[in-house]
Order: C-alpha cells, then sequence, then structure tokens
C-alpha cells in the first residue's frame, strides 16, 4: 500500500487533476479532430444498436402473434415483396450509414495531415522497457541534450516527435493530445503533436512490452515558450558540483560503483551518452522515478536505489545493496542534480 | 497380385440394403459398423459422431479453464493497486486466457460442432477421411496438455495472444515460453487444416442425393465457407509461427531488424489469418443460429439465397480487412483508408444475414423455447461488438481506441454475442439430438440472464474505461487514474458471466445423469439430422435419404423417401456429385483402427522435442514414416462371401 501512496503522491506533485479520457480534456487539435468524429460515430451507432433491438422486439411481437402449432404455409407474393422491401432498406440504410462513416473518417484523417505540416522543432524519443529517453535535436551538438520520461514543450508550437524503439515494439500516447503511434525497432516512425493548452498530461505506453508496461508512463508538460526556453536552457548545462564533503563523495561512489556504469550525468566522469538507462543531470528537476512508478522525493529515491524491484517488479535496474554511509553520501549527492 | 484396396468390378450378386427388411437390415448395420469393445475401441474410432463429441467436451473444458483465468484476471483488476497477481503471473494468466480461447476454444468448438453435425445434416454416415478426423483430434488434444501443463510449470505463454516479436522473440522472450505459443500454433493448424479438407469434401461429395447446393442447410453452407477460410488463411499463420520459432531456435533472422529482418512481418502474417479467424468462428455460430431462428419462427429461413451469399461475401472480405490491426504502426495513410473502408464494408453481409432473422422472425409463427432467447443475447450484445467494431475501422478514431480498453470490449461482445450465444442456444437445441436428454429450462432461463447481464456490464464498462483511457494488458493502475468504479463493475460482471457458465456446467452433467427419453425432433425442426433416433446409431442412416427440399421434414410428412442399393455386409457410403447431388458411386468406408492415435502421439513428440532441438524433425521423420506406412498399408477387405449372407436376403 506504500506504492498506492506513492503514486498517489507522486501524481499529486505532477499536478495531476487532468482526467485522462480521450473525450473530456483534449489538450490539442488532433484530440479535438477525433473526439467530434468519435461524438458522430457514437450517436449514430447508438441510434442503431436502438432500432434493431427495436425491430428485434416488433418481428418477436409479430411472430408472437401470429403462432400455430404448424409450420408456416408458403409465404404470400405481397408479404414477400414486403419482407423484401424491409431488408433492402435495412441494407441501404447500412450502406448509407458506412458511407457516411468512410466519408467522415477519411476527411478527419485528411485534417490530421494537414496539422502534421510546418513543424517547429524536432525531439527524439527512445522508447525502452520501460521508460522513455528524449533528446531534444539542436542544429550544434551544444544545443542538444537528453533527458527520460518527461517530455517539454512549448504550447502552440507544432513538435514533430521521432520515435525509435531500443528493444521492443512501444506505442507513444497521450490520450489528451493525438492518437497513438508505434515505436517498432528497426522502423522510424514520426508523430506530430501540437499541444494548445498549458499544463501536465499524462501519457503512456499502449502496446504490450513486457512486464512493466503498466507502469510505463510519461509526462507531458506543455508551458509559455517563455518558460520552455528557460527550461532548455537549464537542461543544456551539465551538472552542477557538488558542494559538500557528503556530496562529493556521493558523486565519487557514482562514478565508481555501479551507477555509472548505466546511468550519464553530465559534467562528471560519467559521461556520454547511454542506451541502459535514464539520463540523471537534472534528475531532481523531474517529477516522478522510474516511469511515473513512485513521486521524485528523497524517500523514494532511496529504496528505489536499494530494490527497483520493490517498486516496479523486473525492471532492469539491478538492487544495489551498499553501506550506509555511501548510501547517504549517493543519495546526498544525487539530490544536488538540479 | 491384385491390388486388394480396388473393388471387384462384378458385383451384381452383392448383398445390397434394399433386399433385406428394415428390421434386419438395422441388425445387419450394427453389426458391420461395430467397433472393436472396450478402451481400445475407444482409440480406435473414426465416427464423426465420437470424434466430433470428444472436440466438443476438450473445447468446453478448455473454455471452463480459461474462463477460470478471466476471474481471476478481474480479481487482480476490481481495485487499484492489487497485488494478488505480479507482473508475471497476470502476463502469463492474460495470454494463456486468450490464446487458449482463441486457439483451443473457439475454432475447435466450432470444427466439433461441424464434425457433429455436417454428416447429420447432410444426410451422410461418415464424414470424408475420418480416419484423418481422428489423427485431428488427437493432435489437437495433445497441443492443448502441452499448453496447459506448460502453464502449471510456470512456462506458459507471456507475451499476449498475438506474440508480437521482438517481445516473443529469441532476445525478449524468457525462456520456452513464446516456444509453447507458437508450437501450440502447429498444433492447432494441423487439426483445424485436416478438419476444414474433411468438411470441404463432406458437403462436397457425401450430400444425400437431391440435396442440390441451394438444397443445403445453412450451417453447413457456412461449415463449407469456414472450412476454405481455413484452407487459405492458416498457411499464412503456418509460416509465421515457423519463423518465430526458427528464430528462438536455431537463430535465423526473419524478425530480427538489426540483421535486415523486419518485426511487422509477423504482424502481417499473423493478422491476415487471425482477421479471418474471427470469421472462422463467426460464420458456422451464424449458421447454428440461423437453424434456430427458422425451427422456432416454423417457416423456412427468409432470403435463403442472400444469406448464402452473405457467408460467402463475409469468407472472401475477411481477408482484405488485416490491415485495421495495424493501423498506428505507421504504414501509408492512402492504403489504410482502403483497409478503414473495407473493414466497414464487411458490416453489409453481416447485417443482412441479421435483417433476414428478423424478416424470418416477424414472418413465422413464433415459438418462445429457451435457445431463442440466446438469439436475443446474439442481438444485444452482438451488434453492440458489430457497431464498436466500425468505429475500430475509422482510421483516426482507432488510432485513439487501439490498445485501449475498447478493444478487449469490442472483441469480447462480437465473440460472446456472436459466437457464444449462438454456441450456447445450440447447445440447448441440438443437445438432446446427441444425447437424447433436453436440458432443464428453468436453470438454463437463470443461466441466460446471468449471461446477458453479465455480459453488458462487464464489456459495457471495458468499453468506457477505454474512453478513459486504460491501456489493455495492464497488471494494475493507480487509484489517481478514476477508473476503480468502472473496473469493478466489469469484475462483477465478469464473475456474474463466469457463474453462468458454472451453471451450464451443473445443467450438462445434471442431465446426462438422467434417463434418455428425448423424443426425435423435440422442437419439430425441419432437417434431416432430426428424423434420426436420439441419439443417432453409428451409422446414422440405415438408408440414404432423398432430399428434394430445402426443410425436407416440413415438406414431406411421413417417412423420408430414401434410397438404396449400398451393401451391408461391410461399410459403405454413398458418394453423390458436387452440384446436383445425384448418386454416382458406393465407396467403401475405412474401418476403423488405430494407427491415426499412434501417429498423431508421434507427431506431437516430434512437435514437442522440436521446441528444445531441431534434429528432431529430421530423425522424426523414420517413426512417422513406419506408422505411415501401417496406417496406409493396403489391407485386403473383409467381405464374407456371397453365399452366407445371399440366402438371409432371399428368405427375406
Amino acid at each position: 500500500m506504500n506504492r498506492a501512496a506513492a503514486i498517489l503522491a507522486g501524481a499529486a506533485l505532477a499536478g495531476c487533476s487532468r482526467n485522462p479520457s480521450i473525450l473530456l480534456d483534449t489538450a490539442g487539435p488532433h484530440a479535438n479532430e477525433i473526439q467530434w468524429l468519435f461524438w458522430l460515430f457514437f450517436w449514430v451507432c447508438a441510434a442503431v444498436w436502438l432500432c434493431v433491438i427495436g425491430l428485434l422486439g416488433f418481428a418477436t411481437w409479430r411472430g408472437l402473434r401470429r403462432w400455430r402449432d404448424t409450420p408456416a404455409p408458403a409465404t404470400a407474393p405481397a408479404e414477400e415483396r414486403r419482407l423484401v422491401a424491409w431488408v433492402s432498406t435495412g441494407v441501404g440504410l447500412t450502406f448509407a450509414i458506412l458511407t457516411l462513416f468512410v466519408g467522415a473518417s477519411y476527411a478527419v484523417d485528411r485534417k490530421l495531415i494537414s496539422l502534421d505540416s510546418g513543424p517547429t522543432m524536432e525531439i527524439q524519443i527512445t522508447g525502452h522497457q520501460w521508460w522513455w529517453e528524449i533528446q531534444y535535436l539542436g542544429e550544434t551538438p551544444s544545443a542538444q541534450f537528453t533527458t527520460a520520461n518527461e517530455l517539454h514543450v512549448p504550447s502552440g508550437s507544432t513538435v514533430k516527435l521521432k520515435l525509435r524503439s531500443s528493444d521492443v515494439i512501444h506505442s507513444f500516447w497521450i490520450p489528451n493530445v493525438a492518437g497513438k503511434r508505434d515505436i517498432i525497432p528497426g522502423r522510424e516512425n514520426e508523430a506530430t503533436i501540437r499541444v494548445d493548452r498549458d499544463g501536465v498530461w499524462h501519457g503512456r505506453c499502449a502496446e504490450f512490452c513486457g512486464y512493466q508496461h503498466a507502469f510505463m508512463g510519461l509526462t507531458l508538460i506543455a508551458e509559455t515558450p517563455d518558460k520552455f526556453e528557460k527550461w532548455k536552457a537549464s537542461q543544456r548545462l551539465p551538472a552542477a558540483a557538488p558542494q559538500s564533503d557528503e556530496e562529493k563523495r556521493g558523486q565519487e561512489i557514482f562514478e565508481t560503483g555501479p551507477c555509472g556504469a548505466c546511468h550519464v550525468i553530465r559534467g562528471t566522469s560519467a559521461d556520454g551518452h547511454s542506451n541502459y538507462a535514464p539520463e540523471l543531470t537534472h534528475l531532481k528537476s523531474r517529477s516522478s522515478i522510474g516511469a511515473g512508478a513512485a513521486p521524485n522525493v528523497k524517500g523514494y529515491l532511496g529504496a528505489w536505489i536499494l530494490d527497483p524491484h520493490g517498486i516496479k517488479p523486473g525492471v532492469h535496474m539491478p538492487p544495489n545493496l551498499q553501506n550506509a554511509d555511501d548510501f547517504q553520501a549517493l543519495l546526498a549527492y544525487l539530490e544536488t542534480l538540479k | 497380385m491384385s491390388p486388394p484396396d480396388i473393388e471387384v468390378v462384378d458385383d451384381q450378386h452383392v448383398p445390397r440394403d434394399v433386399d433385406v427388411p428394415l428390421e434386419r437390415l438395422r441388425d445387419h448395420l450394427d453389426n458391420t459398423w461395430r467397433l472393436p469393445p472396450g478402451l481400445f475401441g475407444w482409440l480406435c474410432s473414426i465416427d464423426h459422431k465420437s470424434i466430433g463429441r470428444r472436440y466438443i467436451v476438450t473445447a468446453f473444458i478448455h473454455l471452463l479453464l480459461a474462463g477460470a483465468l478471466a476471474m481471476a484476471l478481474r480479481v487482480q483488476l476490481a481495485f487499484p493497486e492489487q497485488q494478488i497477481l505480479g507482473p508475471d503471473q497476470y502476463n502469463q494468466f492474460f495470454t494463456m486466457h486468450g490464446t487458449v480461447m482463441m486457439f483451443l476454444f473457439a475454432v475447435p468448438m466450432v470444427e466439433g460442432v461441424m464434425i457433429y453435425l455436417v454428416p447429420l445434416m447432410i444426410g451422410s454416415r461418415i464424414i470424408a477421411f475420418p480416419r484423418l478426423n481422428a489423427f485431428s483430434y488427437y493432435v489437437y488434444l495433445v497441443g492443448g496438455l502441452m499448453v496447459w501443463a506448460s502453464f502449471f510449470l510456470n512456462s506458459a505463454p507471456d507475451a499476449g495472444w498475438f506474440s508480437y516479436p521482438p517481445l516473443a522473440g529469441p532476445e525478449y522472450g524468457a525462456g520456452k515460453r513464446s516456444d509453447v505459443f507458437a508450437q501450440m500454433i502447429t498444433f492447432t493448424e494441423v487439426a483445424a487444416l485436416a478438419v476444414a479438407v474433411e468438411i470441404i469434401v463432406t458437403v462436397l461429395k457425401l450430400r444425400a442425393p437431391g440435396m442440390s447446393l441451394d438444397r443445403m442447410p445453412i450451417f453447413v453452407w457456412s461449415s463449407l465457407v469456414t472450412s476454405f477460410i481455413i484452407v487459405f488463411s492458416m498457411p499464412s499463420v503456418v509460416l509465421g509461427s515457423t519463423f518465430l520459432l526458427l528464430d528462438r531456435l536455431v537463430g535465423t533472422h526473419f524478425y530480427n531488424p538489426a540483421e535486415g529482418g523486419d518485426v511487422l512481418l509477423w504482424q502481417h502474417l499473423f493478422w491476415y489469418f487471425a482477421h479471418p479467424e474471427v470469421y472462422i468462428i463467426f460464420l458456422p455460430s451464424i449458421g447454428l443460429a440461423s437453424h434456430v431462428v427458422e425451427t422456432f419462427s416454423r417457416r423456412p429461413m427468409f432470403g435463403y439465397p442472400a444469406v448464402v451469399l452473405a457467408l460467402i461475401s463475409n469468407g472472401l472480405l475477411s481477408f482484405g480487412l488485416w490491415v485495421h490491426h495495424m493501423f498506428a504502426t505507421g504504414l501509408p495513410r492512402l492504403g489504410n483508408s482502403f483497409f478503414a473502408a473495407s473493414s466497414m464494408t464487411i458490416a453489409i453481409p453481416s447485417g443482412l444475414v441479421l435483417f433476414c432473422w428478423l424478416a424470418t422472425i416477424a414472418s413465422g409463427r413464433l415459438r418462445f423455447k429457451l435457445p431463442m432467447l440466446w438469439i436475443v443475447s446474439f442481438f444485444i450484445l452482438f451488434v453492440m461488438g458489430g457497431l464498436s467494431g466500425v468505429m475500430l475501422a475509422s482510421v483516426p478514431l482507432d488510432l485513439q481506441l487501439t490498445d485501449t480498453y475498447v478493444l478487449p470490449s469490442h472483441i469480447h461482445f462480437v465473440l460472446i454475442g456472436g459466437a457464444v450465444a449462438p454456441l450456447v442456444a445450440a447447445t440447448f437445441f441440438w443437445f438432446p439430438k446427441m444425447t437424447g436428454r433436453l436440458l432443464n429450462v428453468p436453470l438454463g432461463l437463470v443461466q441466460w440472464m446471468l449471461f446477458t447481464i453479465g455480459g453488458l456490464s462487464a464489456f459495457g464498462s471495458m468499453f468506457l474505461l477505454g474512453l478513459s483511457g486504460m491501456t489493455r494488458r495492464v497488471y494494475s493502475y493507480p487509484h489517481t487514474m478514476q477508473w476503480d468504479t468502472l473496473n469493478l463493475i466489469a469484475s462483477v460482471g465478469a464473475w456474474l458471466l463466469g457463474l453462468s457458465f458454472v451453471l451450464f456446467t451443473i445443467n450438462i452433467l445434471w442431465t446426462l445423469s438422467r434417463p434418455t427419453k428425448a423424443p426425435e425432433n423435440p422442437w419439430q425442426a425441419s432437417g434431416l439430422e432430426w428424423s434420426l433416433p436420439s441419439p443417432p446409431p453409428i451409422y446414422n442412416f440405415v438408408l440414404a435419404p432423398f432430399v428434394s427440399s430445402r426443410t425436407p421434414l416440413w415438406d414431406s410428412p411421413g417417412p423420408l423417401p430414401v434410397v438404396g442399393g449400398l451393401r451391408f455386409d461391410r461399410r459403405e457410403v454413398l458418394v453423390t456429385t458436387v452440384v446436383e447431388a445425384e448418386p454416382d458411386m458406393r465407396d467403401p468406408v475405412p474401418e476403423p483402427t488405430v494407427w491415426p492415435f499412434i501417429a498423431a502421439m508421434v507427431t506431437s513428440v516430434i512437435l514437442i522435442a522440436s521446441m528444445y532441438a531441431p534434429q528432431p524433425v529430421a530423425w522424426g521423420a523414420i517413426p512417422f514414416a513406419i506408422v505411415m506406412v501401417a496406417w496406409l498399408y493396403p489391407r485386403r477387405m473383409v467381405s464374407p462371401p456371397a453365399a452366407s449372407v445371399g440366402p438371409q436376403a432371399h428368405q427375406a
């Protein structure tokens, strides 16, 4: 039940009052277009269902009224013609409704394609079991940086997402923003999103990808261009140097211990690019750890380091048993990664 | 040495069924068609009724087991943040639920019903290739046992019922789990292809004289179309699962993008089979339901040609839809639109069948017996599934709805409403024919209420959960997602549905313990099978019936006209022409034999061993070849000398 509390707290931190529905609280034009298409389909289909059940009731009532204990005689030609007319009307209406549906779907599809044009920025998202690697591509290497599980975009801009997988098939989905796009190893898929409303939106992997498919969450933060640029500038910086002795010792433990084998912190000797684990340069700027599995507070961070499987069973990070001093030092250092 | 299996040309003086009186003929036939006694005889049986019954019973057990898994899944999801099942167990549970329901319950169940009913409905004594039929059953049986054994050894498939590589591939699929999945497909497909070929030949060549194609019962038509779907769709998944096994076992790279393979290849191969698979399950079910509608409306099916054409066009169209399972993979947009349109098109023939049923009911003399209630469930649940299917066929909508709980909702509405409800109706309807006993009505009523209410609430709330953004295949969900209430309703609905099947099982077992007293034709139905005693004798028809209409028992009061001329001192069957069903020739029927059973065991050992090493495929050929020689070894026809039977015939 710790876990429940953790997630509750995590969501509270992330400001989750959003409804995760595809219909309520849409945040962008893609989701809006699909929303009205859904309601068109929904009301027509509901009417069709009621009609069919009504017809079944009518047919049953009529059939029961005509009950005799002998087989029915051959249908009279006039009645036969009436039945043919009824059935043909049914088939004709079915055809008309489906034509409407195909037409509306096609129109919305064209609209969605037109929304994809003229992206102002590109972000590369790599799906991993079970977290998201997010790389902001820039003109120069110094303008690029990597983060994880938390996607920031400027609101109102069209953003092209280049989707890659490092292992199995995943699917990128933020219900309030747009439909899904599968992330397929060996293929270069793209998705384009535009978020018009500032705020925190929650997404998750939609294609079954193994043990922790259920907790492969992604947070999308849409903010004003100013705030976004500020965030970007701060993310580009290498990690701040540790101040206290304990923090310095923590950095040393990070670099020489098992952590640095997979995780990257820019500005330390554990630099470069890692395919195995989330980049931690600005770990504390994020709201959750373990791709939304727990809130990013010291207690959960510590628990995660000692035994990630207690929070997210099956995750690829191994348990790390260390002596208490080293552990506290490491934690103190990680807490500085703002 | 003359070839022993070929019939003697001069057979003018052989004993014929028309030469003896009916009572004596029955005794002769009982004698000729008798099985060897005991367990050995049971293993030797090649009678389509006993093999069909075994298929049905086995598939029903799979239904109960996989249903129990679903109950456990719904316990886990009833409340947020539960830890009753861990992710590993949950993944095995839901994969087993889907895999067993699709491959070991639904497809074999409709096959079993086809094996049992088709020969009876067309007035034949046998199913074509009866030994192959027995072989197919044992292969299916072992495939099912293997899967459940792996489940209890904590080695069950865990990558979903469509097991996409690379998750199911060598790098990410742990242990033998996905090998079990791939090889289970092999078992199922061997059995299904055998049954499909048998049904096609049975329907085309073994119909009673006079039963031209346009007089075939609708279920026979749907069986024929289904069998062709199996023949054309199964090879695709054969290829797919073999590639998967090869990737996992010998290091080929069919699905490995790093070496030039392609993970989407699996999706194309799998869905090219698995979409038609839905119609493999659905078409026989609407065939069965058509007979229920026709019988209780007491008039021939309205629009018979339209219904038949709808079945055929469903069969054809089902091959043009598979890409709608892949809209989110990023295929070309224009191509997606084409598949969206073709997917919606299939609603037209399906709708046509429903409209013809409504017309039949409205213009008939309706008697509302228990099986009709399940037709009502069909309408309530299946139409919902069909309409949510139309939503999923729209490309933009699908991008939001796919892989959410809308999808489990859709597939369960379609399959529970469109296939399971008709199958339950068919059980109530044909149970007296199969066993000589009528199922209990009050229990059936309670079962029906639980089934319909449970189904509606379970799958209805799953639909709403999907709209609320709940993705499928999650072993747990945080309380903050606001999915608690709907999940609890879905769980309670699922448990009610489960309870209805517990009652169904109790009803069946209790009824089986009662004395047999069902009349030949308790529902005053029109088909040939209702002219037989309940249950029918092993040779089905004493004399081949002569058919002159679509509803023979309604159109010829009194006993059916018959055609004679078959020998009664050995197993023979009348073969007729494809279109008009004119008598063509007498054909000897193989003797019961244990070799199909042994061949199936050898095949199973080879298939299971080849999950662990490639060599068994090679050395396994040797025992298999020996068994096949024994199976096909030409035997001299044992026919008593004409003199010993002849005089009796003359005395008569």
